[in-house]
């Protein structure tokens, strides 16, 4: 199976488009999208809004995670060693209020199992390779930004 | 013992406050978010839900400030830690007039170039203002002291 999200607070239609135009090629493959309006054929079913367990649910169950690119989905992703494409926001087709999305994106795409992709042929180049890594959960508990903020709360 | 009101909007920067849990742990933490996460806290942990908001919708907006205020006055936070974004600000803002509490913006990991909007905007009130990146910290003067990953 694969999840796609978009995130809680915006649609993201591109997105959502790439997903149909990729289900129809594959019709084999299960897809689950938590997007911002209900649609179901076959192989694609998706949902407005997921309760938190549901959406935990199917991200730890999807081989792969496809995202816009947001934090929330790429600390899941790390946490999880979930391999995950991440497709960023852009500003100038009102997808959001600023192009922060662009360079969270090139920022996270350095790190092993966070694929970038821009448009339809760069995802569907990703979902049609089997051999998407997935990135290591390196991040570590106790972290400086941890320590400094629990001892200025003392 | 010192309350500790740890609020975020939902997703990703719910996702970040949690990261910073163990910071505050040990205090009697009030958390507050715009989508129910009550199920994936333990049980005696206590949650509030609070209206969502941006600035783009001005009486949405408007209601999400009422309600904060009234969790603020209700809570009466020793400290405020928030990771953003518009409802964040606003405990902030209330906590810092109201109660002079303690408070923590840490911004977002997302904003990698520049700061938030609540970011930018929070700083007067924030008694820390962090950012998760060491270019952000250089530009803007938010302190830097490492990140959640």
């Amino acid at each position: 199976m694969i999840f796609f999200t978009v995130g809680t607070q915006l649609p993201f239609e591109r997105l959502v488009d790439y997903m149909e135009k990729w289900s129809i090629c594959n019709p084999n493959v299960k897809i689950v999208g938590q997007i911002c309006d209900e649609k179901k054929t076959d192989n694609f079913i998706s949902k407005a809004f997921m309760s938190p367990d549901e959406y935990m649910e199917c991200f730890t169950q999807a081989s792969v995670v496809i995202s816009h690119a947001g934090m929330g989905s790429i600390i899941s992703a790390i946490e999880y060693e979930k391999p995950i494409i991440i497709v960023p926001r852009f500003s100038y087709l009102g997808e959001h209020r600023n192009d922060h999305q662009i360079y969270t994106a090139e920022a996270f795409s350095c790190k092993s199992g966070i694929y970038v992709a821009n448009d339809y042929d760069e995802l569907s180049c990703y979902l049609n390779c089997n051999e998407l890594s997935a990135p290591a959960n390196d991040i570590s508990i106790e972290s400086s930004l941890i320590s400094y903020i629990s001892s200025e709360i003392d | 013992m010192k309350t500790v009101l740890a609020i975020s909007s939902g997703g990703g920067h719910w996702v970040q406050l949690q990261r910073l849990k163990s910071s505050f742990i040990k205090y009697n933490v009030i958390y507050c978010s715009t989508i129910d996460y009550s199920r994936s806290l333990n049980k005696d942990e206590k949650f509030i839900q609070v209206q969502d908001a941006n600035k783009d919708d001005k009486i949405k907006l408007f209601f999400m400030f009422i309600n904060i205020l009234w969790v603020v006055l209700k809570v009466r936070p020793d400290i405020v830690i928030s990771t953003g974004a518009a409802p964040g600000f606003a405990a902030i803002l209330f906590s810092k007039l109201i109660f002079n509490s303690k408070t923590i913006w840490v911004d977002s990991i997302a904003n990698v170039k520049e700061p938030s909007l609540a970011g930018l905007k929070v700083k007067r009130w924030a008694d820390i203002w962090l950012t998760q990146w060491d270019a952000v910290s250089k530009k803007y003067g938010m302190e830097y002291k490492g990140s959640i990953l």
